[in-house]
């Protein structure tokens, strides 16, 4: 609270000086803090590329299909007492065993799982499926936006000409700003919170924070008053001290580490409103394996991640929803090599306060031979614009969805009810 | 204008010269409004004589001389504007409109030091293999195939690959056996000729037609395309004809597979295929008929059996046939129908071409349109993906019906379709207006003045799109040389890169962090995912995260802490009292902005000049030498030198 009043403090006398253009959007999160209880809700997007295989993750235990198609990387069916085994969810589906961690969140009704998803672009290559999920507008390439940037247009657009949001609204955890986060409106790629600052003497900072301040250019001056002030913000907020609270462990991995700076920075509340995040290494051909194997360790080393930020942020996992997605899914039968080739459908996780978890999403299309797609995949009954439209009208409020994915009619009728509220 | 003075020279009297001299004034008058230049070196207040015919009016020798730099080449190193003045500005523009005919033997040097660039797509496939196939040859896993891979490198330690082993030690990217060694030497010679090339308009076309025909490095075969790519398709074109520079792109590989037309075909192609067959098979019989005729494998003697290689049609030969084999094991049918499936039209390269590299989205197409131009670029394809790609026309696959473009009927038959529609599309008004208003975007202004790209698409037009008439044409304009336009655009990342290190005359080692630089400002080269390419407008290169790595980059540069990279900022003190804060801070000025910095940013960066941080006074020694480092830094990254 100290801190907005210092930077509100600080910007009206910026304002009385006459530069008014720049420092709107701290105005407004300090509006937005002075409103108790009105925090502002926030999207996590991990994307998971290299196509996760959704049915070695939440099993189709009920389907002796999967067994058939899969004789060496099966997950055997629930069995008490086997930790060797799939986790029962309702009788039909089972966790990998790996995904333990994220049992209690189902059974506490704040995570849900969407079956069967995926993007009717069918293309089997990662290139052209993420470019098209990313874009979220699956067979148009030319799309030169993302689709979560063009979420924070539209909200953007609604803003008063001299106004502007927390540089801070959207973030990439990343070396470079993906293509979902990708367009007209500020977003900021963060390799590391830690390391965003200017690597110089406080003379030469100093320098450049003045320089920037009375810079002639009138595009240069807002940025660079935006970006010193929010240096300033995560300063105060001291990152490299971050301590999660609640016990929580993260991972080391680098999907383990980002996850924590995401929970840092909406703690730190500035403003943040969307979280992209991606891992790599679900692109399994060789040697996937079952309960044991490559899957296994991304898997646990995701459940681990996503169970810790879970614990970590506490009560304020209300305002929150992560949702996770991914290129495509995997052939059914498993190939010549113990592994998979690119399927079509796969699973998104979905966690939050406000998710109405406990429950497996989507029409689930059966593994019989004339069920699968073209012979071979899980078929698609979900189209992954329909889980993330619910969470852009439902969770963030945005209902112009027509702008955030065009061509694409959003009916609130197809809504999975993933939501409470 | 000579032309003019003579015909009023020879305009008296008689009534038939008159009207022979009305005639001529009539045509002189459209040849005035006809041909562009003519118009342009007419300015409301002549040049003056060191402008040569340059239409200068607004701009001081220097600054001409900086713009010129700035805009036609990568910002100007110590000395340059001096070695400019000397020869003449127009000496130098009429040079840098003909690069073949400066000596670069310098930068030809540098670039031996990468060896893929010379390699050929089938070579750079032998050398550095797609790690998943070849892991799959040897039947092993990827990881362990790239842990193989590390250990065949030549010295111990370090895995180089690792980017913390190579930020220490960059020159170990030799060591690099894996493809991602390709994509890295194609960046760092690109920031070589950047910094280094005497051909320094040919630099800034090169960049602005790979990104105009944009290709990414990031998907699938692309990586072991995009080296020939550059080298075959784009660089011997940049101010070639805009017709030859199309078709090369149009028959590049790396296009082809990029934009997925290599799997177009007519849908129809395969059951024309069958029937060709079954009447062969027929004749073949009539003839040669013995039933009693059995093959090796015992079946009935079928010489047309092999049907044309499938896997030309369903993708990437490898995966198909597996994914063939995988199916059909469980679902023979479903195979079979995805087979089907698979094969048809792909409109993507035809959508791209009409709205990316020719008209223009507004340049007035239809759907259908997108969807003939499809059709005439059916069999456009190539053959050994994986081992030595090469664009290949298929007249089995090409659709051999009529279409009809823009209202026009094509009907050759054969690669003579697409070509015909290239001609079509060259000559359209749209691609004149569309591509004078990117390059006027790219060299004059994020907004071109109307005027300017009227006369620049006009010559376009006339000249049949040959790209160094329309170059010529915009900067013998008045409006390149306004002062409106000076200093008016952003630099993109890669231009502030490689001109922050033109500007302090670095010696450059190794650039590979250099283009890791480029990459977190905001631009990873040969990394652009979208076929629209990179913007070359301001807003997409000014946001938080980018401005605070154009700081830090300034910092590192300046204080020598990027590896690869020597800065000498004893030699650019050299007759400077290195203990005068303001005579550093006067040199750095003069160095990167010509002197040209605005009051404010001056006495800023004069108050600083005063912090002990600065100054590294000791109170004993009170005449040590200021930490320059510190000055240049902030002169690198001061709003001034964002701009060009």
């Amino acid at each position: 609270m100290e801190l907005t009043r210092r930077v509100f403090l600080k910007s009206s006398g910026i304002a009385l000086l006459g530069f008014s253009a720049l420092p709107g959007f701290l105005t407004r999160a300090v509006a937005a803090s002075q409103q108790k209880g009105s925090r502002r809700k926030i999207l996590v997007v991990l994307f998971q590329r290299g196509a996760l295989d959704g049915l070695n993750a939440v099993i189709p235990y009920g389907e002796a299909n999967y067994y058939r198609l899969r004789p060496t990387i099966a997950i055997p069916r629930p069995q008490r007492g086997n930790r060797e085994a799939a986790l029962d969810l309702d009788g039909f589906f089972g966790l990998h065993p790996s995904l333990e961690p994220l049992l209690p969140l189902f059974s506490n009704q704040e995570l849900a799982i969407v079956h069967a998803v995926g993007s009717p672009a069918y293309t089997r290559s990662h290139f052209d499926a993420q470019d098209y999920m990313e874009s979220g507008t699956p067979g148009r390439k030319s799309t030169p936006d993302g689709w979560l940037n063009r979420h924070l247009q539209v909200s953007d657009a609604e803003l008063a000409e001299d106004r502007r949001e927390s540089p801070f609204r959207a973030v990439a955890l990343g070396p470079a700003l993906p293509r979902t986060l990708a367009g007209a409106a500020p977003a900021v790629a963060l390799a590391d919170v830690r390391q965003f600052q200017v690597l110089a003497p406080q003379a030469v900072v100093g320098g450049f924070e003045a320089m920037y301040a009375q810079a002639v250019d009138q595009a240069l001056r807002g940025v660079g008053q935006e970006m010193f002030e929010a240096m300033d913000i995560l300063r105060r907020n001291n990152p490299a001290r971050y301590q999660p609270e609640n016990g929580a462990e993260y991972p080391r991995s680098r999907f383990g580490q980002a996850l924590l700076q995401v929970a840092q920075l909406i703690k730190a509340d500035i403003g943040l409103e969307c979280a992209f995040l991606d891992s790599g290494g679900w692109d399994h051909h060789v040697n996937e394996g079952g309960v044991q194997g490559q899957l296994a360790n991304l898997l646990r080393d995701l459940a681990q991640g996503l169970a810790a930020f879970h614990r970590d942020l506490g009560e304020r996992m209300a305002d929150v929803v992560l949702v996770t997605m991914s290129e495509f899914g995997r052939t059914v039968h498993e190939n010549g090599n113990r592994g998979t080739d690119h399927g079509t459908a796969t699973c998104f996780f979905v966690l939050g306060g406000d998710v109405r978890g406990g429950k497996v999403y989507g029409k689930w299309p059966g593994l019989e031979r004339e069920q699968l797609f073209e012979g071979r995949d899980l078929a698609l009954t979900t189209d992954f614009r329909t889980v993330l439209s619910e969470l852009i009208a439902r969770h963030l409020g945005n209902t112009q969805l027509d702008a955030v994915f065009p061509g694409f009619t959003a009916d609130q009728k197809t809504f999975l009810g993933l939501l409470r509220s | 204008m000579q032309r003019r003075s003579s015909v009023a020279g020879w305009l008296p009297w008689t009534s038939r010269r008159l009207r022979t001299a009305g005639l001529l004034l009539c045509w002189l008058g459209l040849l005035t409004l006809a041909v562009p230049s003519l118009r342009a070196q007419r300015p409301a207040v002549s040049a003056p004589a060191w402008a040569g015919r340059l239409p200068i009016t607004e701009l001081t020798e220097e600054e001409a001389i900086l713009h010129a730099l700035n805009r036609l080449g990568f910002g100007p190193r110590p000395g340059e504007v001096e070695r400019i003045r000397a020869m003449g500005l127009e000496t130098w523009i009429r040079a840098q409109l003909h690069p073949e005919q400066i000596h670069d033997a310098a930068v030809a040097r540098r670039l031996e030091r990468y060896p893929t660039l010379t390699m050929s797509s089938g070579q750079l496939l032998e050398e550095f293999p797609n790690p998943a196939l070849a892991a799959r040859r040897m039947g092993i896993s990827v990881e362990e195939y790239r842990r193989r891979m590390q250990e065949q490198r030549p010295s111990p330690g370090e895995v180089p690959a690792s980017l913390r082993a190579l930020a220490q030690d960059p020159a170990r990217y030799t060591e690099i056996r894996l493809p991602g060694r390709i994509t890295a030497e194609l960046a760092m010679a690109k920031l070589t000729r950047a910094i280094y090339s005497e051909r320094q308009l040919a630099e800034v076309l090169a960049d602005f037609w790979f990104n105009h025909f944009n290709v990414f490095a990031g998907k699938g075969a692309d990586r072991w395309l995009i080296t020939s790519y550059e080298r075959d398709a784009i660089r011997p074109h940049v101010l070639g004809k805009f017709r030859d520079l199309l078709g090369a792109t149009a028959e590049h590989p790396a296009m082809l597979f990029y934009l997925d037309n290599w799997l177009s075909i007519d849908p129809k192609a395969y059951e024309r295929l069958e029937q060709e067959l079954t009447r062969r098979r027929e004749l073949f019989q009539q003839r040669f008929g013995n039933a009693s005729r059995r093959d090796r494998f015992g079946e009935p003697f079928d010489p047309f059996f092999v049907l044309p290689r499938q896997s030309r049609m369903a993708g990437d030969p490898r995966r198909a046939d597996r994914q063939q084999q995988s199916a059909a094991a469980g679902n023979p049918q479903a195979a079979q129908q995805r087979l089907r499936q698979r094969r048809g039209l792909n409109e993507n390269y035809a959508r791209e071409l009409l709205e990316l590299h020719t008209l223009g989205v507004d340049g007035g197409y239809t759907q259908q349109d997108i969807l003939e131009v499809a059709r005439a670029f059916t069999g456009w394809t190539l053959r050994a993906l994986n081992r030595d790609p090469e664009f290949y026309f298929d007249a089995r696959l090409h659709d051999p019906g009529e279409k009809i473009v823009l209202g026009k009927k094509i009907h050759y038959g054969g690669k003579k379709d697409g070509e015909a529609v290239l001609d079509l599309l060259v000559r359209h008004p749209s691609t004149a207006r569309f591509i004078a208003t990117k390059l006027a975007r790219r060299f004059v202004s994020d907004t071109p003045p109307e005027s300017l790209v009227a006369r620049m698409a006009e010559t376009f037009q006339k000249t049949d799109g040959d790209i160094r008439a329309v170059v010529q044409s915009m900067v013998y304009s008045p409006e390149f040389w306004s002062r409106q336009v000076y200093r008016a655009k952003i630099k993109k990342p890669f231009e502030l890169v490689a001109s922050a290190v033109r500007a302090l005359g670095a010696e450059v080692e190794v650039p590979l962090l250099l283009v890791s630089w480029v990459e977190r400002i905001g631009e990873p080269l040969y990394q652009c995912q979208p076929p629209t390419g990179y913007s070359d407008r301001a807003e997409a290169w000014v946001n938080t995260g980018a401005l605070l790595h154009r700081l830090n980059f300034a910092i590192a540069l300046a204080a020598n802490r990027v590896r690869g990279v020597r800065v000498d900022l004893t030699g650019l003190l050299a007759r400077t009292d290195p203990r005068d804060p303001h005579a550093v801070l006067d040199r750095a000025v003069s160095q990167f902005l010509a002197g040209q910095i605005s009051p404010e940013t001056r006495t800023t960066i004069e108050r600083q000049l005063a912090d002990p941080q600065i100054r590294q006074a000791v109170l004993d020694d009170p005449a040590r030498e200021i930490n320059a480092a510190l000055v240049f830094g902030l002169v690198l990254g001061a709003p001034e030198f964002q701009r060009r």
